[in-house]
């Protein structure tokens, strides 16, 4: 294509992981900068300041916002290879729902989760594995969320894998032993070198949470 | 597809149900309008959307589809025949997500809080925010338009349709904090837009009267106030 790609991202973000996975599946070469988010860089607020957040993929010079919207965005632009979303419409239509329930679920449990102790914690951790019964239960037996092949809500999810260490060192449960389907259909995607390459690795991840506890003295 | 293969669940004063109204309208497609009931949701409603139990839904032979925008876009790619409604470009495309997704998460944030606010200190702050809200709309609108009668362009595309869903609910804001919120000498543009949106073929019929939603507002208010004393 000859266009430079730039992504802006922070190592251990799940949201920025979404986005290395989609540029991998297409084969896309791409600049990485990491960002420090307590100091952000001039072109982070440059390219996204509304919002000032990571990732943002700057492509020939135009940025592009929030992971899903640039997973979709890389589907279109790069669309003759691995295509993640279904080219059927109501096929589409549930691959969004879904992407759609995780962002809107997933995230907001799991920080609950680290992030909370006692009573807050154990409703966290109740729904948190209600949130993940859910998703088990629409994977059913096929062996991706894209049912043949790996895909939009495939990669939607699969980053939070990478957090599963720090959500039961913290919260204190046995993710495996709840949701053996989903943790299985994660080990699956992991096999895949899009995947495992993109994906943080879970101890480093819960080192950094570790330090970021201690530094807002929640301990 | 015949006429009684596409139902949508919605109620009338739904922002949300609104946009499915005037997406399917600029596709010229034929509906059954089920209205739903408030307080008590239908069996069909719960099956349809076991997960968030909302409307919209759309039933486009007897499968449904959920959230607004995800049906909006359903739409667009299932009636190809019709106008189109998101950009084609792949870069305009995610500058419209980008600003329904704003809109979702910031503008429907404060709508929200008019089920809370009491009193005219608390209606002024709502009126203020959505207001200061709609000033990076107004920067929106300039950049997508590029000159033209809407953020998609010559005809109402996916970014017109994810706001102008609300243009009926902010003038209840504007009558019951008695300020303007869709303000000509901050957002000049935007009241232009606003009154060409409105007065769209696929808009028009199915906007709903803000006297209607200010009645609803009023006996919202009513039932909770007695609730409360």
């Amino acid at each position: 294509m000859g266009s430079e790609v730039v992504l802006l991202d922070s190592y251990i973000s799940m949201f920025g992981m979404r986005v290395r996975v989609a540029l991998a599946e297409k084969r896309v070469k791409y600049e990485y900068k990491e960002e420090d988010l307590r100091n952000k860089s001039s072109l982070l607020l440059e390219m996204n300041p509304i919002h000032k957040k990571i990732p943002v993929l700057i492509d020939n010079g135009k940025p592009i916002t929030e992971s899903l919207i640039i997973v979709e965005y890389i589907d279109e632009v790069w669309k003759d290879e691995s295509p993640l979303l279904p080219s059927d419409p109501y096929k589409r239509a549930q691959a969004r729902f879904w992407a759609d329930y995780i962002d809107k679920k997933v995230y907001d449990a799991g920080r609950r989760l680290w992030a909370t102790k006692g009573d807050e914690q154990e409703a966290a951790k109740k729904e948190f594995i209600e949130i993940l019964k859910t998703l088990e239960g629409q994977l059913g037996d096929k062996p991706y969320f894209g049912e043949d092949s790996f895909g939009f809500v495939d990669v939607a999810l699969v980053p939070f894998y990478s957090w599963f260490y720090t959500y039961e060192k913290l919260g204190n449960l046995n993710i495996e032993a709840e949701c053996p389907k989903l943790v299985a259909w994660a080990k699956r995607c992991m096999e895949k070198e899009t995947v495992s390459k993109s994906l943080a690795d879970p101890k480093n991840i819960y080192e950094f949470v570790l330090q970021m506890k201690k530094r807002l003295g929640s301990d | 597809m015949a006429t009684g293969d596409v139902k949508l669940l919605g109620y009338f004063s739904s922002p949300f149900v609104l946009r499915v109204r005037i997406a399917l309208n600029i596709k010229s497609i034929n509906y059954e309008f089920i209205e739903e009931n408030m307080i008590r949701k239908s069996e069909l409603l719960l099956k349809s959307n076991p997960i968030h139990q909302k409307i919209p839904v759309l039933l486009h032979g007897e499968r449904p589809i959920c959230e607004s925008l995800i049906i909006v876009q359903y739409i667009d790619d299932i009636w190809t025949t019709g106008p189109s409604i998101l950009p084609s470009d792949p870069h305009d495309r995610a500058i419209a997500r980008f600003w329904a997704s704003y809109i979702d998460d910031k503008l429907f944030a404060v709508l929200g809080e008019l089920k809370t606010a009491r009193g005219e200190e608390a209606m002024t702050s709502l009126a203020k925010k959505m207001s200061e809200g709609l000033l990076l709309l107004e920067d929106a609108y300039v950049k997508c338009s590029k000159g033209k009668t809407f953020f998609g362009g010559e005809s109402i595309g996916y970014l017109d349709i994810a706001l102008g869903c609300i243009l009926a609910w902010l003038k209840v804001i504007e009558r019951v904090a008695n300020m303007r919120v869709l303000d000509e000498t901050k957002v000049p543009n935007l009241v232009e837009w606003a009154d060409n949106f409105r007065h769209d073929p696929s808009v028009k019929d199915v906007i709903p009267d803000a006297e209607k939603l200010m009645e609803l507002y009023q006996m919202f208010i009513a039932k909770e106030h007695a609730a409360e004393t």
